[in-house]
C-alpha cells in the first residue's frame, strides 16, 4: 500500500516482521540444500549438523509468534496491515514445517548411509529438492515485493514437484520388487521424497497468503495437483514382463 | 437516486444493504454560507442496524449526521439540499414538523448534557413536552423502562430524585440515552457518544448500543475506528465532504476499496 504510517514505529514493526520471515525463509532454503547435499554425499556428519540447525528456525518462529501478538495488541492493525500481520504469522508456521521436514531428511540420511546406494533415485530426489529450493527463494521474493504474479507462478509450479514425486514413487516400488535388499533404502527415500513434496505444498500456502495479503482475496481456483502416488499400483508382473522383453 | 448522482459519486456505488433502508439520503449537499461542507452524499441506512460514520475532522460526518434530524436548521447561513427520505417522507421538506421529527429521530451528543434537574425529570422531560401521557403512573413506567433500556436503572433506582448532574460521566451519558429513548424514537443519532468516557464506561455504552439495535436504527459518528469496527454493521467513510466509501463494516476494515479509506484506517499519510 502506498504511503507511510503517521506513526513511524509502526512501519518499523512491519519491517521487522518482513525481516523475520525473510530470515526464516533463507534458513529453510539453506537447510533443505544442505540436507540434500548430505543425502547425496552420504555425509552423516553434515546431516547431524543440519538437523541441529533446525533449532534456529524454531526459535525464529517463536519470535514471529510473540512479535505478531505484540503488534496486534499494540497497533490494532486494520485492512492491509492486518492482512500482512496475519500472513506473517501463517507463513512463519509453514516455514517452520519446512524446517522440520529437512531435519527429518537428515535423520533418514543417517540411516541411509548404512544401506546400499540408490544412485538414480537419489538424483530424482535431488532434482525435486532443487525445484522446491527455487520455489522457496521465489516465494520469499514475491513476499517481500508483494508480487502476486510471481506468487501465482510459484503456486502453479508445484505441479512439477508432484509429477516428479509420482514418477519417483513408481521407480522406487520397482527397485523394491527387483531386490528386497533395496527395501530399507527405498522406504527411506520414499519418505524423503514425500517430505520434499510436502515442502512444495507449504510453499504454495505461502503463495496463497501473498495473494490474500496484497489483494485481500483468496485464490478462487483449485491448485493444479498432480501427485498420483496415492493412487499408484505397480504390479510385479509388469517388472517380470519388462525384464523378459529386455532379455529377449 | 437519479443518474446524475450516480455519475457524480461512482465510487460509492457499492452493494446496497440487504435490509430495507430506514433512511435514504440522496445527493445531500450542505453549505455554510459559501463553504460547501458536504458534496452530493447518497447513503442508505438500513433499519435496526448500527451505521458508523468515520473520517478525519472536518470531513462532514457530523454535519451529515445533523441533517438527519434537521439540527443544522439552527445554524445561521446553513443550507441543505437534496433529499433525506425517512420511511417514505422527505424530512428536508420545509413543511416537516421539526419538533415531531426530533421525537422520531433522537440524538445523543459527545459530552453528556443532562438537564440540571432530577434523574427522573431528565427522562420525563420529553414524554411531558410531547404529551405522550398525562398519567403519573404511566410516566413512572416510561421513566423506569427508559432507564432500564439505557442500562442505568439498577444504579439509580434509589435516587431518582437526585440531580442528573451528580452522576458519573458514563452514567450521565446513559441518562442522556434514556432521555432520548423515552419519547420512543425510531432512529437514534450519536455524535461521538464515548469520546468523553473512560474505557469501562465506553464498553458499557457499546454493549448498550449492541442491545439497542434490536429496537432502533442507530447512526453513530466516531473518531475511534476500533469502536466503529466493534459496534457497527455498516460503515461510511467521509473525506473532505465526500462520501468516499460505504459498505459492510467487516469489508471496510479488512479490505477497503478506496486508497483514501485504506490510508485513513491504517493510519497512513494519505
Amino acid at each position: 500500500m502506498a504511503g507511510e504510517h503517521i506513526v513511524r514505529s509502526f512501519d518499523e514493526d512491519l519491517g521487522k516482521l518482513d525481516n523475520l520471515i525473510v530470515e526464516m525463509g533463507g534458513l529453510a532454503e539453506m537447510q533443505l540444500a544442505q540436507a540434500i547435499e548430505a543425502l547425496v554425499r552420504r555425509d552423516v556428519t553434515l546431516a547431524e549438523a543440519v538437523a541441529a540447525g533446525d533449532a534456529r528456525i524454531d526459535a525464529l518462529e517463536r519470535e514471529v509468534d510473540a512479535f505478531t501478538v505484540e503488534v496486534l495488541a499494540r497497533r490494532q492493525p486494520m485492512a492491509a496491515d492486518l492482512r500482512l500481520v496475519i500472513s506473517a504469522l501463517k507463513a512463519a508456521n509453514d516455514l517452520e514445517r519446512i524446517g522440520d521436514l529437512s531435519r527429518n531428511i537428515c535423520k533418514r540420511t543417517m540411516a541411509l548411509a548404512r544401506a546400499p546406494a540408490m544412485g538414480s533415485a537419489m538424483n530424482t530426489v535431488a532434482r525435486m529438492a532443487g525445484l522446491v529450493q527455487e520455489m522457496i527463494r521465489n516465494v520469499l521474493d514475491a513476499y517481500i515485493e508483494r508480487d502476486v504474479q510471481m506468487a501465482n507462478d510459484v503456486w502453479a509450479r508445484d505441479e512439477e514437484v508432484d509429477q516428479l514425486h509420482t514418477s519417483l514413487f513408481r521407480e522406487l516400488l520397482t527397485y523394491m520388487m527387483e531386490d528386497p535388499r533395496n527395501i530399507t533404502a527405498c522406504t527411506h527415500l520414499l519418505f524423503i521424497a514425500k517430505n520434499v513434496e510436502r515442502m512444495g505444498d507449504h510453499v504454495t500456502n505461502i503463495a496463497e497468503y501473498i495473494r490474500m495479503m496484497v489483494l485481500g482475496e483468496a485464490h478462487d481456483e483449485m491448485r493444479p495437483k498432480d501427485d498420483q502416488s496415492s493412487l499408484t499400483v505397480v504390479s510385479p508382473d509388469a517388472i517380470t514382463d519388462s525384464q523378459n522383453t529386455e532379455s529377449a | 437516486m437519479d443518474d446524475t448522482a450516480m455519475e457524480m459519486a461512482p465510487e460509492t456505488k457499492q452493494a446496497a444493504p440487504e435490509v430495507a433502508p430506514k433512511i435514504s439520503a440522496r445527493n445531500v449537499e450542505v453549505f455554510y454560507g459559501d463553504t460547501q461542507a458536504i458534496k452530493g452524499v447518497s447513503l442508505e441506512i438500513p433499519e435496526k442496524q448500527v451505521t458508523a460514520l468515520i473520517g478525519p475532522s472536518g470531513c462532514g460526518k457530523s454535519t451529515f449526521l445533523r441533517c438527519i434530524n434537521r439540527m443544522n436548521d439552527v445554524i445561521e447561513g446553513c443550507r441543505v439540499t437534496g433529499d433525506i427520505i425517512l420511511d417514505g417522507q422527505n424530512i428536508l421538506d420545509p413543511d416537516v414538523d421539526v419538533v415531531f421529527l426530533r421525537a422520531r429521530v433522537g440524538m445523543v451528543f459527545q459530552r453528556p448534557n443532562p438537564f440540571p434537574k432530577s434523574i427522573y425529570d431528565n427522562v420525563a422531560y420529553g414524554p411531558r413536552i410531547h404529551k405522550i401521557t398525562s398519567s403519573k403512573s404511566e410516566l413512572d413506567g416510561i421513566v423506569e423502562h427508559s432507564l432500564k433500556q439505557a442500562g442505568l436503572f439498577d444504579e439509580v433506582s434509589d435516587r431518582l430524585d437526585g440531580p442528573g448532574t451528580g452522576l458519573s460521566g458514563g452514567q450521565q451519558q446513559r441518562l442522556c440515552i434514556a432521555r432520548a429513548v423515552a419519547v420512543q424514537p425510531e432512529v437514534i443519532l450519536m455524535d461521538e457518544p464515548c469520546s468523553a468516557l473512560d474505557p469501562i464506561a465506553t464498553a458499557r455504552i457499546e454493549e448498550l448500543i449492541d442491545e439497542m439495535r434490536e429496537n432502533y436504527t442507530i447512526v453513530m459518528v466516531t473518531h475511534s475506528m476500533q469502536q466503529a469496527a466493534r459496534v457497527s454493521q455498516r460503515t461510511a467513510f467521509f473525506h473532505l465532504g465526500d462520501l468516499v466509501e460505504q459498505g459492510e463494516t467487516t469489508k471496510i476494515f479488512t479490505k477497503p476499496e478506496d486508497e483514501r479509506t485504506a490510508s485513513y484506517i491504517t493510519g497512513r499519510i494519505g
